[in-house]
């Protein structure tokens, strides 16, 4: 059963050559026995799966069922899930049980979705490796002495390993993309405003976005369609109305105009990673497709504007930990200066702190100017870049990342050269735009991912091209050998 | 005044920066900060540069206003299950550390 996608899946349970039950049964069994290998989950919620898997079940003998009814999901540990611990992987919220309840996990389990747990994920989605994790690093299924990626690297290993048929991530800098390009899963990162963030514990408030994390640009579509749309709850969601993505994902590519941005191909990318690139090109070509190199002259500021904005939203969206309405408080504060200080300096972990830090200071008096303000400017500057790029070209192709990512541990060393690492992704995040990794093929046994990036809005077309090359070529069927 | 012209960070400038944002960093920690941090700094310090002539700040990726809402209750109280996890609170109200002597 592990072997199906989400679509297949769930023309099995409508057809009842499975139950829902059967499948969330299955799945837990393989959590059981796998994830000690790869830490994917911080917390699996077996029992709550049950009783929602023959609710679902009931719930389509009563002919209510959606495409999503009794499918097994696993969300990243950032969406608040009402009476399960969410702990944003940080010792800050071990002790957390949400009172309440996202509005992403509300609409998938209103949908019937079966949630089998939460997932592992770098602490408060600061990284790119899954490694500051309070409750340890996650392993790449394809090769366990490698990261997964991050900041979803517990859902992209989940999905990869097929330990759940797909899963919910966030996105700030790349942390749907990047984790799905180095497990060798399809990730979109729609459009700002497209999916409620209400809910989803805050990092940097005006670049999270929540998506898919799937085996398939199918399945990609049909779980965003359960997932997007207008809250009220979120005053930056979307008024818009939600597209069936499904229903325009064999629209042929005739006439489709791709950019491939000159700056993605340029030094820092890994000559492996160019050449399955180029190869995944030459397919969209045969589909139809027309090619043109563009530019985007501005990439090389995105990194260092988001270490300036990101921080600073982080710096002020977590002041909310203080010890005092929930979370970890210190032991015998001696004043309310000390119960602040302590709590999150004992609280927090280093990256987390680090960013903070960064974030104080770039808003501080004196230095708000040169730093925050003018970061501000340049986020323009890129968004403008995409504007004119999308002036010439439909979609923009590149590579997810320069390479197959870090080993274990590597990172920590080096972690300069991860912030670098993002630099294909981050400046969708700036410009808002919706951007998706697919599975592109494969350098020593590591999974290698193609991007797409279009303009706002437009996923349909992202899914609509994802899954047509996922027609003629079948890197998203190929399965890690110690997980099959 | 301008930001910092290299990677370096005095540690009196990190006990203060850990201040202002409340974060309890050790004394032995400092020169690590100092040095972590300096390298970001060196990283943004490329933004000084950039071409941005009078373009304006950008705030919201879509250039969007906060969308309002009815000047209406819309919330039910929910202070005893907010409350529960609380790391300590009494009679409804969140308990800390003495203030006001």
């Amino acid at each position: 059963m592990h072997k199906q996608t989400l679509a297949e899946l769930s023309r099995a349970l409508s057809s009842g050559a499975i139950s829902s039950v059967a499948l969330t049964e299955h799945f837990l069994a393989r959590i059981q026995k796998y994830d000690p290998l790869l830490n994917s989950l911080i917390t699996t919620t077996a029992e709550q799966a049950l009783s929602q898997a023959k609710m679902a079940d009931e719930r389509r003998k009563q002919g209510k069922a959606t495409a999503l009814t009794g499918i097994p999901i696993v969300h990243k540990d950032l969406f608040c899930t009402q009476g399960v611990r969410t702990s944003c992987a940080s010792k800050m919220l071990d002790n957390f049980i949400s009172p309440y309840e996202s509005t992403v996990t509300q609409k998938l389990a209103d949908a019937g979705m079966v949630m089998l747990g939460k997932t592992n994920m770098d602490e408060f989605a600061m990284g790119s490796t899954s490694e500051t994790s309070f409750y340890g690093p996650t392993k790449n299924p394809w090769d366990l002495e490698h990261v997964p990626g991050g900041s979803s690297g517990g859902s992209a290993a989940a999905v990869a390993a097929r330990l759940a048929p797909i899963a919910t991530g966030s996105d700030t800098g790349g942390s749907i993309r990047q984790p799905a390009s180095l497990c060798g899963i399809t990730g979109l990162k729609p459009t700002y405003g497209r999916i409620s963030r209400f809910g989803m514990i805050a990092f940097a408030s005006s670049l999270d976005q929540g998506g898919p994390m799937a085996q398939t640009a199918e399945d990609a579509a049909l779980l965003l369609e359960g997932m997007a749309g207008f809250d009220p709850k979120d005053s930056t969601s979307a008024d818009l109305p939600v597209p069936r993505y499904s229903d325009t994902l064999n629209h042929d590519l005739k006439g489709l105009r791709i950019g491939l941005p000159r700056e993605f191909f340029a030094e820092g990318l890994d000559a492996g990673v160019a050449s399955l690139i180029q190869a995944a090109v030459k397919e969209l070509e045969k589909l139809g497709a027309s090619v043109k190199e563009v530019t985007l002259p501005s990439t090389s500021l995105a990194v260092p504007a988001y270490y300036v904005i990101a921080p600073a939203e982080a710096s002020s969206n977590l002041s909310r930990f203080d010890g005092v309405r929930f979370g970890y408080r210190c032991a015998q504060p001696k004043d309310l200066e000390d119960l602040y200080k302590r709590s999150r300096g004992e609280g927090f972990g280093a990256e987390v702190k680090r960013r903070i830090m960064i974030g104080t200071y770039a808003l501080s008096a004196g230095y708000y100017d040169a730093y925050y303000l003018q970061a501000q400017k340049v986020r323009r500057l890129i968004r403008q870049d995409y504007d004119n790029a999308f002036h010439e070209v439909d979609v923009l192709i590149g590579p997810t990342t320069p390479s197959t990512g870090f080993r274990l541990g590597e990172s920590a060393r080096d972690p300069l050269a991860m912030y670098l690492s993002d630099i294909y992704t981050i400046g969708v995040n700036l410009a808002g735009l919706p951007a998706m990794s697919l599975p592109a093929g494969f350098i020593n046994g590591l999974p290698v991912g193609l991007q797409l990036i279009g303009p706002h809005f437009s996923e349909a077309k992202l899914l609509n091209i994802g899954h047509q090359y996922q027609t003629v070529t079948d890197w998203h069927r190929q399965q890690p050998a110690q997980f099959a | 005044m301008s930001p910092a012209q290299t990677s370096t960070l005095t540690p009196e400038q990190v006990r203060k920066i850990a201040h202002l944002a409340r974060l309890g960093i050790s004394d032995d920690q400092l020169g690590e900060y100092a040095q972590r941090l300096g390298g970001v700094l060196d990283l943004v310090a490329k933004l000084q540069d950039a071409p941005v002539g009078d373009l304006a700040p950008m705030a919201h990726p879509l250039d969007a206003t906060q969308r309002l809402r009815a000047d209406a209750v819309t919330e039910t109280n929910q202070r005893k299950a907010l409350q529960n996890v609380a790391p300590e609170t009494e009679d409804g109200l969140y308990l800390v550390p003495k203030v006001i002597e």
